[in-house]
């Protein structure tokens, strides 16, 4: 294998020195805080409407603050405004480091991307709680709203594919393959599930193109590479970044970083008709869809190994980094709910857990668990770097955090593992009489306890996060902290890469 | 072996290589699931009943979308007995052919609605509705009492024009007379000849109990009532009912 190329493709680290001043980092600044930001309302929704499921009084008797309403506007401020922000902050970040380049576009460019986003995150959320949504899960926004974000989004991919060409390193960085398959995947599936007639041009309604069986088949080919390319792609791409930089270490294996990769954008595509098991969609769809759900187990794994093995000979720093430890237990999350989705999407195990919340559950470990903390990793990277910190407020906190973040998921999905299944398994108890055993409300009245707890879960897991909001706002505050005019953290095992050769 | 990944370099060097590779890679499978969907014609099951949702139904569906129903509750009966003897005969790709959007929906937080027309009555759906747990103490349900206000009629026509430039069979008739049949399926003392001409099985009913105003609630009502109830399934033959 030609070393060169090997090295440089492996190891972020050695570029961190190069022209620091040159890159547009204000609007990285600013999708960093509306991480932060973004989350805490996200956390905060969801906290409400878990409260309503278990206490229905809190759904107040207006129109604007039902469930119905107000779980769209929980799924899109944690999917696209605290995730959405995470992944282009850091890729942002990531690519101009990788490439030593300044973003193509400069800092306008990096503006208009922060601006238009959050413009977008706002009209969609306004619009779900005056009832203006498409009824489509996780692509509620109206036609006006999904045409904003596509003019955002070519805006997104002309930055960043611009950056990556006018790079001085020859090789493209692994984790902007990962930034760039999330980047043109989410364009395809948006443009193709959103399809819609406006009812007329000056009103929001419309009507989606597509009708029935093949609207079905083509929002969860959407809906679940959301899922893998939103929530799973992009952060890849956060993954091979941040964990090798935080643990000084170069990616445990290039093979696999290439093998992972296309397999991981190949196989998932395949896994949307998971959703529509026993379902009127046709049985060779549900077919395809669980064998290559199955299959994607691999891949996934394959990533989980090497994300995990990128720690070998430093596991050590697991002790004494507590925000490492986000991102590698993240990583340990990533790997157990792509264990358990495959399980799932087996039509078996689907026909007991689909429609219950043992799907609610699944989704949790990965959005709290895999998405969340690696998140919460690169911001407490992120932070101390930008801001030109020697570190963060307080390192205590950030174990705080870890620990009633990870108490927070541990209830949470507990309690949606037993109320899923025991909701399914009513659904079809018979008595000895070979009656349906229990009616439907008695199988709601049961889950109230579980959703008592998961609701404690949710207001741990947002605790944390308002103790990380807490320690970034302490750190960037923190006259203390100013770092010297050296750049922080130089390279500690760089002699390997050609770019510090150079120096 | 992986001999072949030493190439790999080569992609990692270009970027336009990278991005029309990886918009391939990613093309495929969408492609394989989605198009024969639309190609093959036993897709869509060969019964007959099925038709455009009339204009009260249709304004009472927009509401169902708009208040974000599936969020809680499915629409989608899948072939188990359990199901068969809790909602009724399983549901086929044929009873959402004019959905734009489909609500088949993915969560039973409530039960499913896929075969809820006919099994209360109007009244029980509207006081359910009003106020979830005066009827259903255990309930958890959110109050939809606001839908007793009036109806938004005006645009009735230019949705149902949107919906038939998608491929929903709306003919010119049923397209000039849209708000009269809307407001006639309402009222029960309008006469019901014309719109029950062009619609087939469509009640006529006061659904909120009361006939002086077209509330919303009387076209949510109107809309849950005919669900799952136009395919007679005691016509219906294993052969009309075979996919691929």
């Amino acid at each position: 294998m030609a070393a060169e190329g090997t090295v440089a493709a492996l190891s972020p680290a050695a570029t961190m020195a190069v022209r620091a001043e040159g890159y547009v980092e204000g609007p990285v600044k600013a999708f960093a805080i509306a991480t932060v930001f973004w989350g805490v309302v996200g956390f905060l929704m969801g906290v409400l409407i878990a409260s309503q499921l278990a206490w229905p009084l809190l759904n107040l008797d207006l129109e604007w603050t039902t469930f119905g309403r107000l779980r769209p506007v929980h799924t899109s401020a944690v999917i696209f405004a605290f995730g959405g922000n995470a992944l282009i902050g850091t890729s942002l970040f990531v690519v101009q480091r990788t490439c030593r380049a300044r973003l193509f576009g400069g800092e306008d460019m990096g503006w208009f991307l922060f601006w238009g986003y959050q413009f977008f995150i706002v009209t969609a959320a306004l619009g779900y709680v005056l009832g203006v949504t498409q009824g489509k899960e996780y692509a509620e926004p109206e036609w006006y709203v999904d045409l904003w974000l596509t003019v955002v989004w070519v805006a997104y991919l002309i930055a960043f594919g611009g950056t990556l060409i006018r790079r001085e390193e020859p090789h493209i960085y692994v984790a902007n393959w990962f930034y760039l398959a999330f980047i043109i995947t989410i364009a395809m599936l948006h443009i193709g599930n959103n399809a819609a007639l406006p009812v007329g041009a000056g009103g929001g309604k419309s009507y989606i193109v597509w009708s029935g069986v093949q609207d079905a088949m083509i929002q969860w080919w959407y809906g679940h590479n959301a899922v893998g390319f939103f929530l799973t792609a992009g952060f890849l791409g956060m993954m091979y970044y941040f964990i090798p930089k935080q643990a000084d270490r170069p990616v445990y294996s290039y093979r696999l970083s290439i093998v992972h990769f296309w397999t991981l954008i190949f196989l998932y595509i395949w896994a949307g008709p998971h959703h529509l098991h026993y379902t009127a969609l046709p049985d060779w769809a549900q077919t395809l869809g669980m064998v290559f759900s199955v299959m994607l187990w691999m891949p996934s794994w394959g990533g989980m190994i090497n994300g995990l093995m990128t720690l070998s000979g430093a596991w050590d720093k697991l002790r004494t980094d507590p925000a490492l430890r986000f991102s590698v237990t993240a990583v340990g999350f990533y790997g157990m709910s792509t264990f358990e989705g495959p399980v799932m999407s087996i039509k078996a195990v689907n026909g007991l857990s689909h429609y219950t919340d043992w799907t609610i559950g699944h989704v949790h470990s990965g959005a709290m668990g895999w998405v969340g903390f690696i998140s919460f990793g690169a911001i407490y990277y992120l932070f101390p770097v930008l801001w030109r910190k020697r570190g963060l407020y307080s390192e205590k906190l950030v174990s705080w955090h870890f620990w009633i973040a990870t108490l927070g998921i541990v209830l949470y999905i507990t309690a949606m593992w037993v109320s899923g299944i025991m909701q399914g398994l009513m659904w079809r108890a018979y008595d000895e009489l070979g009656f349906l055993q229990y009616s439907f409300i008695e199988t709601v009245a049961a889950m109230h306890p579980y959703y008592a707890i998961r609701t404690l879960g949710g207001v741990l897991y947002l605790s944390g996060a308002l103790i990380m909001a807490y320690n970034l706002w302490m750190t960037v505050r923190s006259e203390g902290l100013a770092e010297a005019a050296a750049p922080r953290r130089a390279p500690a095992f760089a002699g390997a890469t050609p770019a510090a050769a150079a120096e | 072996m992986f001999r072949f990944l030493r190439d790999h370099g080569i992609i990692e060097r270009n970027v336009i290589l990278m991005g029309v590779l990886t918009l391939i890679t990613v093309a495929i499978g969408g492609l394989v699931q989605i198009v024969p969907l639309f190609t093959m014609e036993t897709t869509i099951e060969r019964v007959e009943g099925m038709r455009p949702y009339t204009p009260l139904e249709l304004a009472g569906r927009d509401i169902y979308v708009r208040e974000g129903c599936y969020t809680c509750h499915s629409q989608m009966v899948r072939p188990f007995r359990d199901e068969a003897e809790r909602y009724g005969h399983f549901s086929l790709a044929a009873e959402s052919m004019y959905d734009h959007p489909f609500q088949w929906g993915s969560k039973r937080t409530g039960p499913d609605l896929a075969r809820v027309g006919g099994r209360y009555s109007d009244d029980w759906h509207a006081e359910h509705l009003r106020s979830p747990r005066a009827l259903v103490p255990d309930s958890i349900m959110p109050p939809y009492a606001f839908l007793d206000r009036p109806l938004e009629t005006a645009d009735i026509a230019a949705k149902m024009r949107a919906l038939r430039a998608v491929g929903v069979p709306y003919t010119d008739e049923m397209i000039a007379n849209a708000r009269a049949d809307l407001l006639a399926q309402a009222r029960p003392e309008a006469d019901p000849a014309g719109y029950q001409s062009r619609y087939a099985r469509a009640r006529q009913a006061a659904f909120d109990g009361n006939p002086a105003v077209v509330t919303e609630m009387d076209a949510v009502v109107a809309y849950l009532q005919m669900l799952g109830t136009l395919v007679q399934f005691r016509d219906v033959t294993p052969e009309q009912l075979r996919q691929q």
